[in-house]
């Protein structure tokens, strides 16, 4: 069972503040997920591999070292075009021209 | 020219044959967008400058006399998640309300590069997260068959515009069903490749491992040519599969005499809809009358596929939505003090309460002490659910099921309650955990007229059976209707 607490961390490791009312009702939506998330608990998984991927496992010979199997995506240590400077800063909220400005970091 | 019924093809036979020219056809598709559009909102934004530039270039082609590329002057809507250069995208967050994006997605580039023009953006679920599109930070898309109903999600846009014919075909992205759910929901035919078949460079990244870019359009042979379009090797994206792209479009309309069609028991039991089952089932029959083998499957750990897929799903979401944070683009919440202040305050603001809620989920789902039981027991139950596939495809070619458990349900209906919701996707997710291309074509109406789709599945790169076969359900219900 997750905690009002256990919501208040989470928030805080998600950087989300959460009214109490968002917070009341995220209690009770993570539960009733989590509760029906268990049901993967009836499966043993003791002998099996975690397949964070697709890609590792499909399109590539299957006895092929992770090396190999992503030769294709690899390229030679050479600059490339990239997004120029200014294009990348036309969105920022607020810049000095040259860098991202934000709040504050360390208060004294 | 009737706009509702226009086809990929007859697009570019039109403007070959100089029955309209590109500009005028371009003119045509807004007022038809201005006219009809607010009843269901399924654009956000319109990019007319954008079309009439690539218009004028298509007819500059064609007044020259030079072969016209295969999209030529086809009107496409592209869904709010993939980016599009000097044009505003949001990804359907209000966190994203003033992005204009300072790249084209690869995809895009490709539609446009093949002579399509993008009208403008479609509305979806906020960061392509829910079943329904109610989750669109700006306003929920109505189905066009019927306005008290949902177009589905996360695509309900790209759904909405191909059914509407206020575009001729669409992009989406499924992560878990959000083409084929909503195409299923709109009568429309939506395909979800293989993973690694079309790159994701440009797409608003909500799980990593498990989103696709595809197609919507009317008939098969028009997603068939906009994937071919799409398809193959991009750079920009490491996952883009390095295989050769095999000619789809000559496959459709091809037989399929002793083709195995797997049907998985698990997608047939409590919980479907009669009428859905009934068309598929009428589906089934017509590919056994083409001459396909019909042989029962089991896919033992289907019901696992949506509680893995809520927990993979949410993970990767709540890593890939932390650099939503005020600092670099999109919303910065002005009353910040400090910078933790600013991260905080900006994503309480900009979010939803869906993708609140999934990123806390997949933030508990990874933090220390739970790892283990949630996030890495997933990934296991993962490798199972491929298993079951590997051995299925030992043994047939492709796998039909009906796309969606019932047709195109309430606005409201399931709003307020996140498991009904997830539900919605109950057939859809596996594909994703999997790789597998998938697509679902529409193979009859309910009593009240609402569309069924049939959703099958193919082997991974293995588009050309999966349209292969969607082709003979279409042509079978064509020939009822008829």
């Amino acid at each position: 069972m997750v905690s009002e607490q256990d919501v208040s961390y989470v928030a805080d490791l998600a950087h989300l503040e959460l009214t109490p009312e968002e917070r009341t009702r995220m209690l009770k939506d993570l539960n009733s997920i989590l509760a029906y998330v268990e049901r993967l608990n009836q499966l043993d998984t003791s002998n099996v591999e975690p397949m964070a991927q697709v890609a590792s496992r499909y399109g590539v010979a299957k006895d092929t070292t992770p090396g190999e199997a992503f030769a294709y995506a690899m390229r030679s240590d050479e600059l490339s075009p990239c997004l120029p400077h200014d294009e990348a800063m036309e969105n920022a909220p607020q810049t000095d021209g040259t860098f991202f400005k934000v709040p504050k970091v360390i208060e004294r | 020219m009737n706009l509702d019924t226009l086809t990929v093809d007859a697009v570019r036979t039109a403007v070959v044959e100089k029955q309209i020219n590109a500009t005028a056809l371009v003119d045509k598709f807004y007022k038809k967008i201005e006219a009809e559009d607010p009843a269901t909102g399924a654009y956000l934004t319109l990019c007319r400058e954008r079309a009439q530039r690539q218009a004028e270039h298509i007819d500059k082609l064609a007044d020259k006399g030079d072969a016209l590329p295969p999209l030529a002057a086809v009107p496409v809507a592209i869904k709010d998640v993939l980016t599009t250069k000097d044009v505003r995208t949001t990804a359907g967050s209000k966190i994203l309300d003033n992005f204009i994006a300072p790249y084209d997605a690869t995809a895009v580039e490709r539609l446009e590069a093949a002579g399509a023009i993008v009208l403008g953006k479609t509305n979806c679920d906020e960061f392509a997260m829910g079943s329904s599109n109610e989750n669109s930070g700006f306003y929920p898309v109505k189905n066009p068959r019927d306005h008290s109903r949902v177009p589905g999600g996360s695509s309900g846009g790209s759904a909405a515009v191909v059914a509407a014919g206020t575009a001729v075909a669409s992009l989406g992205s499924d992560t878990g069903g959000s083409i084929r759910q909503p195409g299923a929901f709109c009568g429309v035919v939506g395909l979800k490749p293989t993973y690694g078949r079309v790159s994701r460079y440009g797409l608003i990244a909500f799980a990593s491992s498990l989103d696709h870019v595809g197609p919507f359009g009317k008939t098969v042979k028009d997603v068939a040519l906009i994937l071919q379009s799409m398809a193959g090797r991009d750079p920009m994206d490491s996952t883009s599969a390095d295989l050769p792209v095999p000619d789809y479009l000559s496959v459709v309309g091809q037989p399929v005499t002793g083709l195995r069609v797997g049907i998985p028991k698990e997608y047939f039991g409590e919980g479907l809809d009669p009428e859905v089952r009934a068309a598929v089932e009428n589906g089934i029959q017509e590919l056994a009358k083409a001459g396909c083998d019909i042989v029962d499957i089991s896919l033992p750990h289907t019901e696992y596929a949506i509680p893995t897929y809520y927990l993979i799903a949410t993970a990767e979401a709540s890593s890939n939505l932390a650099r939503y944070d005020g600092a670099r683009y999109g919303m910065r919440s002005r009353e910040a003090k400090t910078l933790s202040e600013m991260y905080r305050k900006t994503r309480d603001a900009g979010f939803g309460a869906e993708v609140k809620r999934r990123i806390m989920l997949g933030t508990y789902a990874l933090s220390a002490g739970y790892y283990d039981a949630y996030y890495l027991k997933a990934q296991k139950v993962r490798s199972l659910l491929a298993r079951d596939f590997d051995e299925v495809f030992a043994k047939v070619d492709v796998i039909v099921t009906p796309t969606t458990p019932t047709p195109a349900f309430k606005l409201g209906e399931k709003a307020d309650d996140p498991l009904a919701m997830y539900l919605a996707d109950i057939y859809t997710v596996t594909a994703n955990l999997v790789g597998v291309p998938g697509i679902t074509v529409p193979c009859g109406n309910s009593k009240q007229g609402l569309p069924v789709g049939l959703q099958i599945l193919g082997k991974h790169f293995d588009e050309s059976t999966v349209l292969k076969t969607a082709h003979v359900v279409e042509h079978a219900l064509a020939a009822l209707q008829a």
